[in-house]
């Protein structure tokens, strides 16, 4: 395909990127917000695919998209879909005033670093950039791993990276899994037995009475 | 100076994004709209990461056998592959401390009832201030 098409669709997606995120932000509906997150996603899986990072795309397409959108849909279910727009006290007015001023400050000071970190980045899809052409790394990965004579074997190098060089990196991966699976079960027995004692505190003086 | 900014726009438009997604953690007060913002910024990293891998015309990491490519794709180059294995990693990873988070909230909303950041640091003085008294 011609390269300048290309650009401009990269581009474009990048645009359509910027927009679905701002919207996610500003929506007070949780639920439309959570929507706009899960086309995000979705549109970043596209943008991946673009990249020839297929891989990544159908991870992001899966788990970004999918389960980060059910487990946030889950959740929006027990505490209710609309977020409070208005601040209830002139107190709490002032300082969600503060905080939004405070973060803008945050956020441009941040962004000017980063900007100026790029200004020593090679551009996008430089064949010599460093990251590329290390000899130990990704070109070992590239001309070693694959084939009858390589050292893994799968043609597909992501997977060989993955599943080989750095087996002791998707192990890590799976330790937190389980934790994190962990810490869910028993966050949410636990908010289940404070909401039994809740109503159980509330019901109290009526079954006195 | 304008070869530059045109080679380096898509950095500028990778820090957007964080923005977008930092400023949301930091200025909104609902608890869902911090990860929402979480996950934002943390898409816009994997972005970036996916971005150093790319390589000008090249395809996809898997390998043709030796003398097998088809005719005129002889000398595409491979992406890196090395960011797209360690961006895998990390959108599991999102994805569980996403998990956790929302676990949390849920965990909140059930404590204080509200999952708005000034209520519940409102309902937290109110009882310091009880607890004082």
């Amino acid at each position: 395909m011609d390269p300048l098409l290309v650009t401009i669709v990269n581009d474009l997606l990048l645009a359509i990127l910027v927009g679905l995120a701002i919207a996610s932000v500003r929506l007070p509906d949780l639920l439309g917000a959570v929507a706009t997150l899960g086309a995000y996603s979705l549109v970043m899986a596209i943008l991946w695919c673009r990249m020839n990072a297929v891989d990544v795309a159908f991870t992001e397409a899966a788990v970004g998209a999918g389960i980060s959108t059910v487990l946030l849909l889950a959740a929006i279910s027990r505490i209710g879909r609309h977020e409070r727009r208005t601040p209830r006290t002139v107190a709490s007015r002032g300082r969600s005033q503060l905080a939004r001023f405070g973060a803008i400050v945050v956020c441009v000071v941040t962004a000017g670093a980063l900007l100026y970190g790029t200004k020593d980045m090679p551009r996008v899809g430089d064949p010599s950039a460093p990251a590329t052409t290390h000899p130990g790394v990704a070109v070992h990965y590239l001309t070693k791993s694959a084939g009858p004579e390589g050292e893994v074997g799968p043609p597909n190098v992501v997977t060989s990276v993955l599943g080989d060089y750095r087996s002791y990196d998707t192990l890590g991966e799976t330790v937190v899994i389980f934790t994190a699976g962990l810490c869910v079960v028993l966050l949410l027995r636990q908010a289940q037995s404070v909401r039994r004692r809740r109503r159980a505190v509330e019901a109290g003086p009526e079954l006195q009475r | 100076m304008l070869e530059f900014l045109l080679s380096h726009y898509n950095y500028a438009i990778y820090i957007a994004l964080m923005m977008i997604g930092l400023y949301a953690i930091l200025a909104r007060g609902n608890l869902v709209k911090k990860i929402i913002g979480l996950n934002i910024l943390q898409t816009a990293v994997f972005l970036f990461y996916i971005s150093i891998g790319k390589v000008d015309r090249g395809t996809v990491p898997v390998i043709w056998p030796a003398g097998e490519r088809p005719p005129g794709f002889e000398n595409v180059p491979y992406e890196n592959p090395l960011p797209h294995v360690l961006m895998l990693t990390a959108i599991v990873v999102g994805v569980s401390v996403t998990a956790v988070a929302l676990a949390l909230i849920v965990r909140i909303k059930a404590a204080y009832g509200t999952v708005e950041e000034d209520e519940i640091l409102e309902a937290d003085e109110l009882r310091d201030r009880e607890g004082d008294a």
